[in-house]
């Protein structure tokens, strides 16, 4: 049984990498809340963040906190592209086609990063990346705090917008009721694209964020795709507290099961946890019922 | 004996109350109605024969047997056919196919199946149609095509939910026709919800009118109609029949 | 329906040739091919006829292709024995899946999701199992390749083919017959609008749960194969979902639930793929990703463009 203070740390490092995972899910909650469109490519646009993070340190130093701005434009506009163009016109068609859509966007993307980036992993090395602060017994890795307070702020900018403002408001509109929302004169389409711009925005600060605190290879496109959706379903479709929430826990809980029993089975966990979650509550904890 | 046995039955949703304590009878081989406004619970009353719903209180008893809480197929199995208020083509499959799923009930043998539903097919007028695919048909024959279907399974009882609704006057004559000769010929009973009135005063033996989830009237058409009740709550004054 | 026939004798006649026209080589890819359109009809009856979208196939082919190959590395026994195992414990699976989702009331992407988490979870899980050797893999060990040795399924590349061409004919024939019996209709009506299917006396469930049924057990079979084929089985390729996604790419490509979408769905991929390869190849250029970055752009052309995928489009041309 590892020491207390251990597991403290395992575990608020858990709830802080949570965080980010949360920022994640938020983006993909928000459009398959809005758009009902399932973003299987989720992941992989995180991976690509997470890459685009790397090339910018690379090239101009820029720490990732500071490229969250312009990958975060970037990606905004790319995701309102790609709805605009590619899934808008799908709208209609039945909802395996419109999955299947993004499955390849997904298979297009995961292996254009790796024929151009290589299956190596790449990492950002910052100054203060090996800092940490003390909080009695528990070490809180300076790194890891920035990134979970810019996903935090960056959800709270996201709940705001749709809270207070007519464009939220209305893309609101849009996810209750589609033909209404049409009816009244919005035009949906392209308030559709708004939200997977948004979406986009959400994981490209996320990608900033995490490349501080995993390397990154192809391959975690499709991990974090799967952890995305696990994370919306358990935490609850449609609900963006959810989304946090269940972050946190996927993040405290593989951080803990790699704790207890392999690094490597932490993912498992995620997966017994999502089947779980599927068959008793697949409104998630803090989802409404369709 | 009657054929299907309503006892005092209820349903509510979260709080509203679709059907309170809602009880009649269809003797076998009749014709029968069930009017009222919008919302009255008739076709939450068909769903609850057909196995959609289980009532919260009461019994339906079909020839005797409890079936109140069974399966819809359960429910087709044991006799019962039904339509829905929306149209439901199998779309992607023609019209003779769609006719096959409802045979292979009772005919499990393909070719036996194919024969049963040609016929019905023939009869229902859809013969020339019967190998376009069903997303092609006009809404009549989208009715007819639903009716074939039910039929197909060969039921003692024939639940029909609003099939006059969007047709034409003629169309809807020639459907009550259809239904006439059904009842004659083959002894099927037959149970409506209909709006139109006069497809409902053609053909209905008995009739029930529902309001708000209740039975106020029963009757033969004729006293129907002059109920005050029922005037005031559906037909308005001003009715003629 | 003659022209079809007449096309089908052809083709037939074609495959069964084939290793008298072609090279080793030729043959290995022709025999990828009819894994591939094995695995995809196997994967087309639970799609295209029960409607139930499925992204973790790699889940029975993998359990299919551990058991058959534990039971011989470690007891001896050979395929035809270990077929039964495989087909069992991958049926089990899936009534297990399709029970847990359809008593729940799961489908559409919900299914899809279930499906994949089912596989990678099983996917670590052997990553940790040590008696199939974890992620280290399992070897099979090869006797001779050079005579028929059908009950150890040993033998030649030219054996190996005509045994996928048998499972393939013989999926194929299986489903022609499926189509056209009750369940065909069946399916058919659950996948169109399974109110209206219950309706009519249809045990929706019951059937679901069938389709599903029958096609785990098929790919059960591919499974043993691949376990014979290959002779080595690492848990992180064999489970992994980018296996899953290459099984429903042939008949998303070539056609959902028709006859021929997976073989000519597979086939095109994998003539285009091994053609672009070649050609890079030829330029020097040897990047990993290329030939997915391929099977993605394929993908997405046929599902926007060709949404029925291309043997529909084409039997309208042929007038087949």
């Amino acid at each position: 049984m590892p020491a207390l203070d251990l597991v403290a740390n395992v575990v608020v490092s858990g709830i802080l990498t949570g965080l980010v995972y949360g920022l994640m899910a938020l983006g993909l909650s928000v459009i398959f809340g809005v758009v009902r469109v399932v973003n299987f490519a989720h992941g992989e646009m995180m991976t690509i963040a997470m890459y685009a993070a790397t090339v910018l340190f690379a090239a101009l130093k820029l720490d990732p906190f500071l490229a969250m701005l312009p990958v975060a434009a970037a990606f905004f506009v790319f995701g309102y592209a790609l709805q605009a163009g590619l899934i808008n016109p799908f709208i209609t068609r039945p909802e395996h086609s419109q999955f299947m859509l993004l499955v390849a966007v997904a298979i297009i993307l995961v292996n254009a990063m790796l024929m151009l980036f290589g299956p190596d992993a790449r990492n950002v090395q910052v100054d203060y990346q090996l800092d940490s602060y003390e909080l009695g017994p528990v070490l809180v890795d300076k790194a890891r705090l920035f990134a979970a307070i810019a996903a935090l702020v960056a959800a709270a900018g996201l709940f705001a917008f749709f809270r207070y403002t007519l464009t939220g408001k209305a893309i609101r509109a849009c996810a209750d009721n589609y033909l209404g929302a049409r009816v009244v004169g919005l035009n949906v389409k392209h308030l559709y694209s708004l939200t997977f711009g948004l979406g986009a925005a959400c994981v490209a600060i996320a990608g900033c964020a995490m490349v501080l605190l995993v390397d990154v290879t192809p391959p975690l496109g499709p991990s974090y795709t799967l952890l995305a959706f696990v994370i919306v379903i358990v935490g609850g479709l449609g609900s963006m507290a959810g989304a946090l929430l269940g972050g946190v826990l996927i993040g405290v809980s593989e951080a803990l099961a790699g704790l207890f029993i392999a690094p490597s089975a932490k993912s498992m966990f995620s997966f017994g946890l999502l089947i779980i979650v599927l068959l008793l509550r697949p409104q998630g904890l803090l989802g409404k019922r369709a | 004996m009657s054929l299907l046995e309503v006892r005092s039955v209820s349903k509510h949703f979260r709080g509203l109350r679709a059907v309170n304590n809602a009880s009649f009878r269809i003797a076998e081989g009749e014709i029968n109605a069930l009017i009222g406004p919008n919302g009255a619970g008739k076709t939450t009353i068909f769903n609850m024969i057909a196995g959609v719903y289980a009532p919260d209180a009461g019994e339906i008893l079909f020839a005797g047997r409890p079936i109140h809480g069974l399966r819809p197929d359960q429910v087709c199995a044991a006799g019962i056919g039904r339509t829905f208020q929306i149209v439901k083509p199998f779309a992607g499959l023609s019209v003779l196919d769609n006719v096959m799923v409802g045979a292979l009930l009772r005919s499990r043998n393909a070719a036996d199946a194919r024969r049963l539903a040609r016929g019905i097919v023939d009869r229902l007028g859809l013969g020339p149609k019967r190998e376009l695919p069903a997303s092609s048909l006009t809404l009549p024959d989208r009715k007819r095509l639903e009716v074939a279907r039910a039929l197909a399974t060969r039921p003692k009882l024939l639940l029909l939910d609003e099939v006059m609704a969007g047709l034409r006057p003629t169309e809807c004559d020639q459907m009550v026709a259809l239904f006439r000769e059904l009842n004659r010929a083959d002894g099927t009973t037959i149970l409506l919800i209909e709006h139109v009135m006069r497809a409902v005063m053609a053909l209905a033996r008995h009739i029930g009118v529902l309001h708000h989830g209740e039975v106020i009237a029963r009757g033969t058409p004729e006293q129907v109609v002059r109920d005050p009740a029922v005037l005031e709550c559906y037909l308005g004054e001003e009715t003629e029949v | 329906m003659n022209r079809r026939s007449i096309a089908l004798a052809v083709l037939g006649a074609i495959l069964i040739a084939l290793p008298f026209m072609v090279g080793n080589y030729a043959l290995s890819v022709a025999t990828l091919i009819l894994y591939f359109a094995y695995t995809g009809q196997a994967w087309n009856v639970m799609m295209g006829f029960a409607g139930q979208l499925s992204l973790g196939h790699a889940l029975y082919v993998g359990v299919g292709a551990y058991a058959a190959g534990a039971l011989f590395f470690y007891y001896g026994i050979g395929p035809w024995a270990g077929l039964w195992l495989a087909i069992a414990l991958c049926v089990a699976l899936g009534l297990v899946i399709g029970f847990l989702a359809f008593r729940f009331g799961i489908s559409g992407v919900y299914f899809a999701l279930l499906t994949i988490a089912f596989a990678e979870f099983t996917r670590i899980g052997f990553d940790h199992f040590g008696w199939t050797g974890g992620p280290g893999g399992m070897f099979l060990r090869v006797a001779q390749r050079d005579t028929w040795d059908l009950a150890n399924f040993r033998g030649p590349p030219l054996m190996y083919y005509y045994a996928m061409l048998a499972l393939t004919a013989g999926a194929f024939a299986l489903c022609a017959w499926l189509l056209r019996s009750r369940a065909g209709y069946y399916w058919q009506a659950i996948r169109e609008d399974e109110e209206a299917a219950r309706a009519l006396g249809i045990n929706a469930f019951r059937w679901k749960l069938l389709a599903v049924a029958i096609s785990a057990a098929m790919t059960a079979v591919a499974g043993v194969f691949f376990a014979f084929y290959y002779n080595n089985l690492f848990p992180e390729q064999i489970f992994h979902i980018s296996r899953s996604i290459e099984i429903i790419l042939g008949p998303v490509i070539g056609g959902v639930g028709t006859l021929f979408g997976p073989l000519l769905g597979a086939a095109v991929l994998t003539l285009l793929s091994d053609g672009i390869t070649e050609a890079l190849a030829a330029f020097g250029l040897d990047i990993p990703g290329v030939k997915q970055v391929f099977y993605g752009l394929v993908l997405l052309g046929v599902v926007m463009f060709l949404p029925h995928g291309i043997w529909p489009a084409i039997a309208r041309r042929l007038r087949l």
